[in-house]
């Protein structure tokens, strides 16, 4: 049982807050992403759980213990490395026996876990080589195996397909996925790739500006994103956005189309649609098209409404040209409001 | 003419240099050891190690190397471990820990000269504090263990610094992540210097043991002023032939027995310390 609670947890480097008051609970055996644009804190965070960087202020706990002024061997974690750490002077079979070692575990057992996480990994026929010997991909699987031969409560991933080459990484992010969820570890992954959070997360971190803006199912924080952010950072193509203003009824004018939307004080709102929630024809938005990508499953279509940059998803077959003018219908059920001074969903 | 001659041209001045001013010198002295009066013999070399004086110099060199180099070493180690972590002052530490390098080898000899003579500080200190009587002779040729002992400070003192910048700069090549994942995986400040820092640090190991194993076959002036001729050494023997017993071709082959000594220690650590291709960083 690996239950980890982050709480309050805060770091300043100088004058620079990398990290504000950061509260999350992971639950035992859950797959949480971390997910942010570089510099949002999202590493600094994953270090002060590892216990390579000390919290200026708050606390870590895993398994019901606080671990936060323990050293990191003393927290029962493993790591993968982002440029992954394999060590050059030592054997693959060396590498991943490294912390093994460090337990002072018999040597059965060494060559047992060595032999087993290596099959998994499917380097079991490397075992002799130096890293050096080793493409990049290879070293990668000897990293995640060294992290799995420490049998943890607790895996943390820092960015550790960055490195690989695209194909590579589409095929390593299966296999990661397959081993840890039959490890029965909890994993916290940080990643600045949303294709690689929404396919491996049990929940995503959202973090922006040493904050997490939501914490949520992949499909949730896609769906019903928290804040601006979250819809604008999340989704290729993002979220596309609209002024709204009051008007009778209740309503909110939206270029000219009248939504039902949300209660608020506020005389202007924003409107935020999924390009793949609208659709050609209809009453809907005034669109202009300016560009047209046709993508095989799909079209992309980025449009012009009343000067604002608008990107619909439409059926690969739809006979559009540039310069047409359509009438771009959101679903009603796919439309979320953002409050344009909190940036929070409404 | 550009292009692939380029560099060769370059090179050219460096190389003649070497080839007029170390080369030829280096012929004719290796040429001077293995002649006397114009015909081959080896003479030269029976007559070196013919000298009663021989078995000592030799024995009181190799042990001073075996002695001071380690010393060394280690020193050097815990100095640079403690610089590298250093975030502020780095280079002032550096620079301090440097000075002895700046000071010839005689007159880091005269230095400790100034400190165990017989009215040397250290006697000063020590009749002041009322610890003696009267100065104690420290380096008198009854005290052969004080003059060793003396040496060896001195050459300590004097060229650690050369072993430490060696090794600061090569610990700075070490990446962080390596000492992070050693971290995480439960080694302890002591097993990640055993288990990470030496062995990658083995490429400027073996520069720093070489460089300062040749230097100590070398050793001659620091001896010549704390121990005059009670602390025969090699180079004082290569010395003597040449100038006091105006022997050239003797001291042509004493030469090149430091030479050759030199080029077998080299062999050995660079054989000792090597780093297969596929094993470095």
């Amino acid at each position: 049982m690996a239950e980890i609670a982050i709480k309050g947890v805060a770091k300043r480097f100088g004058d620079f807050t990398a990290l504000h008051q950061v509260d999350l609970t992971i639950a035992d055996q859950e797959f949480m992403v971390l997910l942010g644009a570089s510099g949002c804190g999202k590493t600094t965070l994953l270090r002060i759980v590892a216990g390579l960087e000390t919290p200026s202020q708050g606390e870590v706990w895993i398994g019901g213990r606080r671990v936060d002024h323990l050293p990191p061997r003393d927290r029962g974690i493993a790591m993968v490395f982002q440029n992954y750490a394999v060590f050059p002077h030592l054997t693959v079979f060396e590498n991943i026996a490294f912390g093994l070692r460090m337990k002072k575990l018999p040597r059965q057992e060494i060559e047992r876990r060595v032999n087993r996480t290596a099959e998994l990994m499917h380097i079991e026929q490397l075992l002799k080589r130096y890293s050096g010997q080793l493409s990049g991909g290879q070293r990668q699987r000897v990293a995640v195996a060294r992290a799995l031969a420490m049998e943890p409560d607790v895996i943390l991933m820092d960015e550790p397909l960055s490195n690989l080459d695209a194909l590579l990484r589409l095929e390593m992010r299966a296999e990661l996925k397959g081993v840890l969820a039959g490890s029965k570890t909890t994993t916290i992954y940080v990643t600045h790739d949303q294709v690689e959070a929404m396919s491996l997360a049990d929940r995503i971190a959202v973090m922006h500006q040493g904050r997490i803006v939501q914490a949520a199912s992949p499909v949730e924080v896609y769906r019903n994103p928290a804040a601006r952010f979250v819809g604008s950072f999340i989704g290729n193509p993002p979220m596309n956005f609209l002024p709204a203003t009051k008007a009778a009824n209740g309503n909110w004018d939206v270029a000219g189309l009248a939504l039902s939307g949300p209660k608020s004080d506020r005389q202007k709102v924003e409107f935020a649609i999924r390009p793949e929630d609208v659709d050609a024809g209809g009453e809907g938005l005034p669109a202009t098209v300016r560009i047209i990508e046709p993508l095989g499953p799909h079209t992309l279509v980025t449009c012009d409404v009343e000067g604002a940059l608008f990107r619909a998803v439409l059926e690969s077959g739809a006979a559009i040209a540039v310069g047409d003018r359509l009438r771009l219908a959101p679903r009603s059920d796919r439309i979320r409001w953002f409050d344009p001074e909190t940036t929070q969903a409404l | 003419m550009h292009g692939k001659a380029l560099p060769y041209l370059l090179l050219m001045p460096a190389t003649l240099f070497l080839c007029i001013f170390f080369l030829y010198p280096f012929a004719l002295v290796a040429f001077e050891a293995v002649t006397r009066d114009g015909a081959f013999t080896l003479d030269n070399f029976r007559t070196m190690a013919g000298s009663w004086k021989f078995p000592v110099t030799v024995r009181n060199t190799l042990l001073l190397a075996a002695i001071v180099v380690p010393i060394q070493l280690v020193m050097a180690l815990l100095m640079a471990s403690v610089v590298s972590r250093l975030e502020t002052g780095r280079s002032a530490a550096l620079y301090v820990f440097a000075i002895p390098l700046g000071i010839s080898d005689l007159a880091a000899g005269l230095i400790w000269l100034a400190i165990f003579d017989q009215s040397g500080f250290l006697n000063t200190l020590l009749s002041s504090l009322g610890i003696v009587e009267r100065p104690v002779m420290f380096l008198g040729y009854q005290s052969k263990l004080t003059i060793f002992i003396a040496v060896a400070l001195a050459e300590i003192w004097r060229a650690t610094a050369i072993m430490m910048v060696i090794l600061v700069a090569g610990m700075g090549l070490i990446p962080k992540e390596y000492y992070e994942a050693a971290e995480v995986f439960g080694a302890s400040p002591w097993q990640r210097f055993v288990r990470v820092t030496l062995p990658l640090l083995r490429p400027s190991l073996q520069t720093a043991i070489i460089l300062r194993v040749i230097l100590a076959f070398e050793v001659f002036a620091v001896v010549a002023a704390l121990g005059g001729t009670n602390l025969p050494v090699l180079m004082g023997e290569t010395y003597n032939w040449q100038f006091t017993l105006q022997d050239r071709n003797v001291a042509a082959a004493s030469a090149l027995l430091i030479l050759a000594i030199s080029i077998g220690f080299t062999l050995f650590f660079l054989r000792v310390l090597r780093v297969p291709k596929e094993a470095r960083i």
